[in-house]
């Protein structure tokens, strides 16, 4: 039996529905938290600065708060582009540069953290 | 059913240009516009400038020196800094009224036209704040 299964089109749309959510809740919490450390806390320098982001839950925080950034905006990104980028092969060109891009922010992230 | 309706092309596109001066958006829509762009200009470039900064200023003294007394100290770096905190406001507030519309608070006409007006408020005037403390 065929499977006529769609490959183009924005057929997933739940999840992706849910997931927008939460990574945005997330984002929110990351922001305000970081926020009241910036303004309230100590005045910055480089050893305040350094410190902050040696603590384990300020790096699993933050590579947190990327993870939600990354699969936020690629949710984004792919909704902009089905809206307005056309033919279909344009549209595949950039999903993979977007992808990429984002994929890089990870990595880029995890060895600013770990370093 | 002759009526001029019917005699309309359909579809109908509309261009940047009959968006922007042909036709009167309500504001929501003008809200909803501003989220997409803000949100695309957050993914690029300016998660990638962040990503960059932070990177420089955690890896040593001198970074971190360069970053606040040189780099940022430029007007250029300033103003994409204020247009950060534009977009990340205008992104967060107006991403907060989606997490409440989608609950069902404030989806009337008159308090969904309300809370787009104040997320356009709230973001300019956080943007106002920190874009005082920034230069001067």
């Amino acid at each position: 039996m065929a499977v006529n299964r769609v490959v183009v089109g924005a057929h997933y749309g739940l999840g992706n529905f849910i997931a927008q959510r939460v990574t945005a809740v997330v984002m929110v919490l990351y922001s305000l938290i970081m926020l009241f450390v910036l303004m309230g806390g100590r005045p910055l320098n480089y050893g305040v600065w350094k410190d902050l982001f040696t603590q384990g839950w300020m790096r699993v925080g933050t590579l947190l708060f990327m993870v939600s950034l990354a699969w936020h905006a690629w949710i984004g990104i792919k909704e902009i582009l089905i809206d307005y980028a056309r033919p279909d092969s344009l549209r595949f060109s950039l999903y993979v540069i977007f992808i990429l891009i984002i994929a890089t922010y990870l990595g880029w992230t995890v060895q600013i953290l770990w370093r | 059913m002759s009526s001029a309706a019917a005699k309309k092309q359909r579809p109908k596109f509309l261009s940047f240009y009959a968006l922007l001066f042909q036709i009167r958006m309500p504001i929501p829509a003008w809200c909803s516009g501003m989220h997409r762009i803000s949100g695309a200009l957050l993914v690029f470039p300016l998660t990638a400038w962040f990503l960059f900064l932070l990177d420089t200023s955690l890896a040593s003294e001198k970074g971190y020196d360069h970053v606040r007394d040189v780099y940022l100290s430029h007007p250029i770096a300033k103003l994409g800094l204020t247009f950060f905190i534009w977009a990340y406001s205008h992104h967060f507030c107006a991403g907060i009224r989606y997490l409440f519309l989608d609950l069902n608070k404030g989806i009337e006409l008159r308090p969904a036209r309300a809370s787009a007006y104040a997320v356009f408020a709230v973001s300019i005037l956080i943007t106002l704040y920190f874009g005082w403390r920034l230069w001067l």
